[in-house]
């Protein structure tokens, strides 16, 4: 077999001093108030935590670095004890302790403060902090007073002055965010996991968070900071952890470890299978968008699809990258830009339009978008192409059966009849239905949105392989991934986008990963 | 699997109504004669029309509470069309009928569509505001036998083949929406709407719109309801059907329609009508009060109910069985 590293030089060739760097042990001087060592997770399939070491320190920012998928959100929950680990052990002050679910977390002061706070509108500020654990009166009775008290004490030592009493639909994003802070620590937490706090944070909200970051550090609080942001972390961060394919592939001080090398230890993976990616003379411009805006979503975004390219878009989860997919094939309106279409301007107002104009989207939840699951495999099929299919709005059975049997074929789908639910079908089996109902349109663009998540490895291969039998085929492909592998292995060129701004357009002979991935985080 | 378990469902349902009859008929020699089976069918028709029209709105996940209003006010008004003005021709007063339904049924969906209504609440409110509008065209007053004409009255009773008019009209608005249903754009999308709403989306087909047209099929087949009642009866007045909207939603639910939309059957909501059809009428002849029947009624409700959840939970299960099996073994494309 080849080496991977023949098809993509850059990537691989870690320096010696990082692999060494990852598995030498790292000199402590303090005891860590939590250490999770050689924890493992599997989920059917997919391996998302290997052998995962950890450890957090008191009065220490550690900041846990890593791609989308890495493993960080799985460690998450393993901590906040909604996932119990398949092996390996967590301690805390030294003692082995076991998360069987989210109270005993809570009861050894592990609190998290998630990326999408869970948090209630119509309640006050004071019910939300205390809800599940409200003080409670002799006769058993909710103390209003003491929440409410509490509550002000507790924000007050965040340095806010939300009164307590407002409901919390009436609050700014940020103030939001300080309630779902406020309701992490009033569970008396010494080990606060961040997922992400800054996401939806304004610079200068970022600027207070991280006072309270630094006063909670005061207090001698074990931090866990979690961020795509590299200057953040080296902003706030003391330690770094970075996961990578759901391995700690290094860990560390902070202080004089360069970006460069982080960067490096996130994307220097090994490839496990090679990408048949066909090189295809590419034809004249089919789609050219320019200057393509949403109101809230994306920003002048332009490039142009050439017949039998496989054009990547690659960027961080919420850059804004399925959502230029989406407003393409009509299901939201772009406020500005224009789109050609074999050099005629084209306006495209319904996914009726994007199919009719030959444009496809194959979402990324299949199941949730793809299929009608109570639906027969041929009706499933058949559905965006009813249009051709029926005669004056009715339907003719035949016709349907002949494009769901070829579609069938050529997918090899495995089903006792065509006229079963998708329902019955196995998840792979489904996928396919899927696919074979946007083939069936035959258009002359698709777009696959994520197309090989939850997808095992072996899998992935064959997916790879057909997509570029069908750009062989000249059909033009726009491919939204997160995994840098696919996005390196398969497109003739890549759009990296950035907080719903275009941060560049790349060829593929000047394609690496650390020059996507610094383009996607604004690194520099 | 489910297409299996629906005949299944289907082929259950004949049999306990068979097995009703067959009781019934050693209780009572001569239930079960052709003639008195074709005057339950008769009786049952104007519930298995206004259920195909409830059942065409459940299925795009929405419910039509406004069927029994709709009935009232159209019957109403051709009601008094047919006393004011006795030279017009029925064919006339049926496309009147046919218009006011469509038209009700249409307030209806717009509300849904373009406002983005929850369908409970639309029709919450119509059913009020239909039937008031009866009383405000009548002014409380009825409309009496004597005042109608005999065309207008006798029309749905003429025998034909046995069977009254009445009876072949369901028959054949049962043919139609089978058609519709089965061979159409419009019954593939209504289909696909309550089924997954997103991935019908994504397939091109306008949910909003689809609703739209189910609620104008069951306002059209509520407000042709509307005269057939106001003539079966020979009266109309504000109350007529009060409350028939429900009997409508029971023949769906034991009929096997999903209240979460996307399954049924043409096949389903008709059994499931003469179902209703059928205890309604056997009960008082073996003797049973009709509180107990109101009872009996309810429980048939509630045990229908419990077997649909049943049958969703298995789907479920066999979904996520496979979901596990197949991201071991399947190649997706």
């Amino acid at each position: 077999m080849t080496s991977p590293a023949d098809f993509l030089p850059g990537i691989f060739s870690l320096p010696v001093y990082l692999m060494n760097q990852i598995t030498l042990p790292e000199p402590m001087s303090e005891t860590p108030l939590l250490e999770m060592r050689g924890i493992s997770k599997s989920f059917p399939g997919v391996k998302a935590l290997n052998d995962v070491n950890i450890a957090l320190f008191p009065g220490r920012v550690t900041a846990l670095i890593g791609e989308n998928g890495a493993g960080k959100s799985t460690l998450v929950k393993i901590l906040t004890g909604i996932y119990e680990s398949d092996e390996g052990e967590v301690q805390v002050d030294g003692k082995p302790v076991v998360f069987a679910n989210a109270q005993d977390a809570i009861d050894f002061g592990v609190t998290a403060i998630h990326q999408e706070t869970v948090l209630f509108d119509e309640l006050s500020v004071a019910e939300n902090i205390f809800l599940g654990h409200a003080p409670k009166t002799r006769l058993g009775m909710v103390d209003w007073k003491a929440v409410n008290a509490r509550a002000l004490a507790l924000l007050h030592s965040l340095e806010s002055n939300i009164d307590p009493r407002v409901r919390l639909k009436d609050l700014s994003i940020a103030q939001r965010h300080l309630v779902a802070i406020a309701r992490a620590l009033s569970v008396d937490a010494r080990i606060v996991i961040m997922d992400e706090p800054t996401a939806a944070l304004s610079r200068k909200e970022v600027d207070d968070l991280f006072q309270i970051v630094k006063r909670l550090k005061a207090q001698g609080k074990a931090i866990l900071f979690i961020s795509h942001k590299f200057d953040e972390v080296y902003e706030i961060a003391d330690h770094y952890a970075v996961f990578r394919d759901g391995k700690a592939v290094g860990s560390g001080a902070l202080a004089g470890v360069g970006q460069d090398e982080i960067v490096k230890l996130m994307v220097g993976r090994s490839i496990e299978h090679a990408f048949p990616k066909v090189d295809i003379p590419l034809g004249e411009t089919v789609l050219s968008v320019e200057n393509y805006t949403h109101p809230t979503e994306f920003r002048d975004i332009s490039f142009a699809l050439r017949k039998g390219e496989i054009f990547g878009i690659y960027g961080l989860v919420g850059a804004g990258r399925s959502e230029i997919c989406q407003s393409l094939f009509g299901v939201t309106k772009p406020s500005g830009g224009t789109l050609q279409l074999d050099g005629n301007e084209i306006v495209i107002g319904s996914p009726s339009d994007a199919i009719k104009a030959g444009i496809v989207y194959v979402p990324e939840e299949r199941g949730r978008h793809g299929a009608v699951l109570q639906l027969p495999i041929y009706q499933n099929i058949s559905l965006p192409s009813l249009t051709r299919t029926s005669r004056s709005g009715f339907l003719r059975a035949a016709e349907e059966f002949a494009l769901a049997r070829k579609y069938a074929e050529r997918f090899d789908l495995r089903a006792a009849a065509l006229s079963v639910p998708v329902g019955t079908l196995s998840g792979g089996n489904q996928q396919k239905v899927v696919i074979g109902k946007w083939l069936a349109t035959q258009p002359k663009i698709l777009i696959l949105d994520e197309p090989t998540k939850g997808i095992d490895i072996g899998s992935k291969a064959a997916v790879h392989a057909f997509i570029s039998e069908l750009a062989g085929e000249g059909l033009s492909i726009i491919m939204v991934s997160s995994e840098l592998p696919e996005v390196l292995g398969m497109s003739d060129r890549v759009l990296v986008m950035r907080e719903g701004l275009s941060a560049g357009i790349f060829e593929r002979s000047h394609l690496n990963a650390e020059i996507l991935v610094r383009a996607a985080t604004g690194n520099a | 699997m489910i297409r299996q378990l629906f005949k299944f469902r289907e082929m259950l349902l004949v049999i306990i109504i068979a097995i009703l009859l067959a009781v019934f008929s050693t209780r009572s020699p001569g239930f079960a004669t052709p003639g008195n089976l074709a005057n339950i069918f008769n009786d049952t028709s104007i519930l298995i029309i206004l259920a195909l029209g409830q059942m065409t709105v459940i299925l795009t996940k929405s419910i039509d509470l406004s069927v029994a209003a709709n009935v009232a006010f159209t019957g109403m008004a051709v009601g008094m069309l047919n006393a004011a003005h006795p030279e017009l021709p029925l064919v006339l007063i049926l496309i009147v009928a046919l218009c006011i339904g469509a038209v009700l049924g249409a307030i209806n969906g717009i509300f849904v569509w373009k406002l983005n209504i929850p369908s409970i609440v639309v029709t919450l409110g119509t059913l009020t505001i239909y039937r008031g509008m009866a009383f405000v065209l009548s002014g409380g007053a009825w409309v009496n036998a004597h005042q109608m004409t005999a065309p207008f009255l006798q029309t749905p009773r003429q025998l034909f083949l046995g069977l009254p008019i009445l009876g072949w009209t369901a028959i054949v608005i049962v043919a139609v929406m089978y058609l519709v249903m089965s061979r159409t754009f419009l019954g593939r999308a209504i289909y696909a709407s309550g089924g997954n709403p997103t991935a019908a989306v994504y397939a091109g087909i306008d949910v909003g719109r689809t609703r739209f047209f189910a609620f104008v099929i069951s306002g059209t087949l509520a407000g042709l309801c509307g005269y057939l009642w106001v003539s079966r009866y020979a009266v109309a007045y504000v109350d007529i059907a009060a409350g028939f909207e429900l009997d409508t939603v029971a023949a769906c639910v034991i009929g096997g329609i999903s209240t979460l939309g996307g399954i049924g059957s043409v096949a389903g909501a008709v059994l499931g009508a003469l179902f209703l059809g059928v205890t309604k009428n056997a009960l008082p002849v073996i003797n049973i009060s009709p509180f107990a029947q109101m009872a009996i009624s309810g429980s048939v409700i509630i045990a229908a109910v419990i077997f649909n959840a049943r049958q969703e939970r298995r789907r479920g299960r066999i979904i996520l069985r496979d979901r596990g099996a197949s991201e071991q073994i399947e190649v997706a494309a």
